[in-house]
């Protein structure tokens, strides 16, 4: 069984979207249940038995595990594989995807469809983390656009239609640049085994592109087209404006994903392509993606400050934490990429419990304008603590996983850029402030708006798809090895590399000159 | 001697006297009553001499001194251009017998049309390229105009034969320049001139008009206005067999011109198809985003897509032709899908082309919804489909042919013809309800859909098999 757990988990939740789409017929609750259901049921299912995965692990080994290999077309091959930095992110998703779909219990349209993109969409992350091939990483990095182009077009809100062609074309252009990128890699090296990749060095002698001198040569290309990927992805600023449409519009299911896991694709090819593969393209745009790491963490977290509506505050928020987390990737550094990774996580409990949140209340005023709140504490105890538990840790309170993350990043961009950490901390200042406003004027005051009078606190479901993100937060929070520990090693393996290729790099360099 | 070469080209002999028997035949006893039967057994044809050449064939044969080529190559291509001509022409039947038009004229037309394509992809010399080319125009300026009482169709017909005839000039002239400089009109006769130490200029003058004339035939810009027109006023079953079968085969007669008779003066031809297959991409892209008609739409997406496969060309290595010719076969199989929905929309017994009468057609058909969506991705290259796998072949190629401003311009074209396939998706899948389609009627069309996309999903897996028949064709061209 170890030798395909892998492709199992990964597809488990295919089949179960199989069985919906040949066996389940009609359109009344009964269907509508059974949906929901499977789904469930297939969902949980998968984190079980990803937790195989966990349990199988060896954190002392940075090389990859649970590796299977099957022959392809093209010279390719189907190769599946985790190490420590990706065997988190395969967590995180089969952990978050099942609480999404408890979440859209009561989704009443097009059900059976809902549950299968959902479940589609969960095979395609998960093979993203843990593919070992460029062209089967780019096949479920794409593909994961499709179902998500479907959830916000079909169940999201009023200018879902502009939203989701945004945040197709958007992430496609981005991403077809990387393929050209891949096509040259293939061609170059003659394989697209990551594994083989990271360790083949790619030409990096100064050249010009239209008149352009490119310092780096070919890996700065490569990495700028990979760049492209990502940056849209990630998102960073100023690339980042396709984020907020689309979590405004997308229903809180597919918010949660997008924040939880969709957006951390990025900042895992980061890791896994950009900083391994191009280490002297890397290190040649570093200060540039340091510095607009810093700009996006102050300017979005003041954009976040005026907005009217909470899906886009919380996405402006979470394009702030993802500048930590380009941040603490390009300090190159073991806590710049500890901190990174951790942040991630994080980021993925905290701004998907955020979503969640939103959508209790939305679910019940069907709207999500900040101004139509305010005394929700007065009729919901139990919301108000949990909202005032996460809008915590989004600020990065200390014994939250959201301090971890920062502190970590920031510290390992201190030991490289000064300037860039005192400008990054200031957003932390931000950030309190926004998520603080934030749920003063939405929970606190008087209940004085007549259409709140009758407004009913959470239900048990409610608070129990929530507990496991509180005791996850709590706990990465005071016990942070549990996640360092595992990704220490592969995180040295890589660092080490890294320094080692920028030192051969400048050694050939030199040897030129002379 | 003359019967060893007669042996090579007997599929050829044979379909043409079938089409001639089936004619003399029909005329005497049903006409019109029998063209039903005479549509079937026509596709029943095609398929077993697409058998029987995939069965029988091995090796390298020429025939008449080196006139007609049969190898993996001219194999490959049939191979593909029989099974899609076959199922064209069983899709379209129900369509044409409900409008009247199922005349048995058209089977007929369709298998000559279609020994005129086997004779371009085996061409081994000018003058048997010229004779497939034209056997096959011939009979698809007539099916262009097939509906005789409708204005638009004639126009089609007369449009496409007036281009189409503008282009044989340019290719006859230059043939002529050509065999003016080469002294022959063999390929293998023009290779030894081309290429070998000083490429006299008239030749190259004779490739840029060669060039020209058959861009007109696989309608790359700026020689494709035609495609739009003839793509709007022929029936759809026509539509749709243009949008296949004589692509292929054009793109083959490319092919072969590019690499067995200049196949020494790669660089030369290179700037041609690569600027070709960029004009093309983009046009293709740019020009279908405010389309509204289907057919129109499909005619600058097939545009498009020979500017892909005329990337693959265009990187002029082994690597090249198995691209062009893997992209062909994905796009053709994307194509019959594609047509076989289109086929399908009607309202009130009315053909419908205007894609906004797909409102909410997920809802009412969620099966066939999901089959165009499947194929609409595969268009626009969006993986898993195979369509995204035919683009990463052509890219590949490109980017190890030293292309790679070509794969970059390729990439970012694809993503502004991403927007109108995703507007139909739209459509189908956001749009608000209004008055439904009528519910499809042919189970072919219905088998073709679903077969279609089916493949384009299933195919990522070992794509059949058809990357080793193609890399085997590309080898034997190169020979």
């Amino acid at each position: 069984m170890n030798d395909s757990l892998l492709s199992l988990v990964t597809f488990l939740p295919t089949f179960a979207a199989l069985i919906l789409v040949v066996f389940l017929r009609g359109e009344d609750e009964m269907a509508q249940r059974n949906a929901k259901r499977v789904a469930l049921f297939a969902t949980t299912v998968t984190f079980f038995i990803s937790l195989f995965i966990l349990a199988g692990f060896d954190p002392s080994n940075p090389g990859f595990q649970f590796v299977e290999q099957r022959e392809w077309i093209m010279g390719m091959t189907y190769k599946m594989g985790v190490d420590g930095i990706s065997v988190l992110f395969v967590m995180l998703t089969t952990f978050i995807m099942p609480l999404v779909i408890w979440a859209s219990w009561d989704v009443q349209t097009r059900v059976k469809e809902y549950m299968v993109a959902f479940l589609l969409l969960e095979t395609l992350m998960l093979g993203v983390f843990m593919a070992l091939d460029l062209v089967l990483f780019y096949l479920f990095f794409e593909a994961g656009l499709i179902p998500m182009f479907l959830i916000i077009g079909i169940w999201g809100g009023k200018n879902r239609i502009y939203a989701s062609f945004k945040f197709f074309l958007y992430t496609f252009l981005g991403s077809v640049l990387m393929l050209v990128a891949m096509v040259g890699m293939f061609v170059q090296a003659g394989t697209t085994d990551i594994p083989t990749l990271m360790t083949h060095e790619f030409a990096s002698e100064t050249m010009n592109v239209l008149g352009f001198t490119v310092i780096g040569g070919v890996q700065t290309l490569m990495f700028l087209a990979f760049f492209a990927s990502f940056a849209v992805k990630m998102p960073m600023w100023p690339v980042h404006t396709w984020l907020p449409d689309a979590h405004v519009q997308a229903p809180t299911a597919g918010s949660v994903v997008l924040a939880s896991i969709l957006l951390k694709m990025g900042g895992y090819g980061f890791l896994r392509f950009s900083l391994p593969m191009f280490p002297i393209g890397s290190e040649v745009m570093t200060p540039l993606i340091l510095w607009m790491s810093a700009i996006a963490i102050v300017y979005t977290s003041l954009v976040a400050l005026v907005q009217e509506d909470m899906k886009k505050l919380i996405a402006y928020s979470s394009v702030a934490h993802m500048g930590y987390v380009t941040m603490g990737i390009f300090a190159a550094n073991q806590q710049g990429i500890d901190g990174a990774i951790f942040q991630m996580l994080s980021h993925g409990f905290i701004s998907g419990a955020l979503f969640l949140c939103v959508g209790v209340i939305y679910d019940r005023m069907h709207t999500r304008e900040i101004d139509a709140y305010g005394g929700l504490v007065n009729r919901m105890p139990a919301y108000a603590l949990i909202f005032m538990f996460f809008t915590m840790a989004n600020v990065g309170l200390p014994g939250t996983s959201g301090f971890v993350g920062e502190f970590l990043t920031l510290m390992g961009v201190f030991q490289v850029n000064t300037w860039v950490a005192l400008v990054a901390t200031a957003g932390v200042i931000f950030s309190a402030a926004y998520a603080l406003w934030l749920y003063r004027r939405v929970v606190f005051g008087d209940l004085i708006k007549e259409s709140l009078k009758s407004i009913t606190d959470m239900t048990r479901r409610e608070k129990m798809i929530f507990a496991p993100l509180v005791a996850m937060t709590l706990i990465l929070g005071v016990y942070p090895s549990l996640i360092t520990d595992i990704i220490g090693p592969s995180v040295e393996n890589l660092i080490s590399n890294y320094d080692t290729a920028l030192a051969h790099g400048a050694a050939a360099s030199q040897m030129a000159s002379h | 001697m003359i019967q060893a070469d007669l042996n090579i080209i007997l599929p050829e002999i044979l379909l043409a006297i079938y089409a001639m028997l089936a004619l003399v035949a029909v005329v005497y006893t049903g006409k019109d009553k029998m063209a039903g039967m005479l549509t079937w057994i026509t596709a029943g044809v095609f398929v077993l001499l697409a058998m029987w050449i995939g069965a029988s064939g091995a090796g390298d044969n020429v025939a008449f001194n080196g006139m007609f080529h049969d190898d993996a190559f001219s194999r490959f291509a049939k191979i593909a251009m029989l099974l899609s001509g076959a199922a064209v022409l069983v899709m379209g039947q129900d369509y044409m017998a409900r409008r009247g038009m199922l005349r048995f004229e058209y089977p007929v037309l369709v298998s000559l049309a279609m020994v005129g394509m086997m004779t371009m992809v085996s061409a081994g010399d000018l003058i048997a390229l010229y004779m497939g080319l034209e056997l096959q125009s011939l009979a698809l300026y007539v099916v262009a105009s097939f509906r005789r009482d409708s204005v638009k169709s004639t126009e089609a017909g007369m449009k496409y034969f007036l281009l189409g005839a503008l282009s044989s000039g340019l290719l006859l002239y230059g043939s002529s320049l050509v065999y003016g400089f080469a002294g022959t009109t063999q390929f293998s006769g023009i290779i030894d001139v081309a290429g070998h130490g000083d490429t006299p200029l008239g030749l190259l003058f004779g490739l840029t008009f060669v060039v020209a004339g058959l861009a007109f035939k696989v309608s790359a810009v700026p020689f494709h206005m035609w495609t739009p027109d003839v793509y709007e006023g022929a029936p759809t079953p026509i539509t749709a067999f243009f949008a296949t079968a004589p692509k292929l085969a054009a793109m083959g007669l490319f092919a072969r011109v590019l690499f067995d008779a200049f196949g020494g003066v790669v660089a030369d031809w290179q700037q041609i198809i690569a600027l070709l297959s960029v004009l093309s991409m983009f046009l293709g892209a740019v020009a279908a985003i405010g389309q509204r008609n289907i057919k129109r739409l499909m005619a600058y997406s097939s545009i498009a897509h020979m500017g892909y496969a005329l990337m693959g060309l265009a990187s002029g290595t082994a690597l090249g032709i198995e691209a062009m010719l893997v992209y062909m076969a994905i796009y053709v199989t994307m194509n019959i899908g594609t047509f076989a929905f289109i086929l399908s929309m009607e309202k009130d017994g009315q053909p419908v082309v205007d894609i906004s009468a797909l409102n909410m057609y997920s809802k009412r058909a969620p099966g066939r919804a999901l089959a165009m969506l499947f194929l609409l991705f595969s268009l626009a290259g969006v993986p898993p489909f195979l369509g995204f796998f035919g683009k990463l072949y052509v890219l590949r190629a490109a980017f190890d042919a030293g292309l790679a401003w070509l794969a970059v311009a390729g990439v970012i074209a694809s993503v502004i013809g991403a927007f109108y396939y995703l507007r139909i998706v739209y459509f189908m899948y956001f749009g608000e309800e209004r008055d439904a389609l009528d519910a499809p009627r042919s189970p072919v069309q219905h088998l073709m859909l679903v077969l279609s996309a089916a493949v384009m999903l299933l195919g990522v897996v070992n794509f059949f098999g058809v990357d080793t028949a193609a890399q085997a064709a590309a080898v034997a061209l190169l020979q």
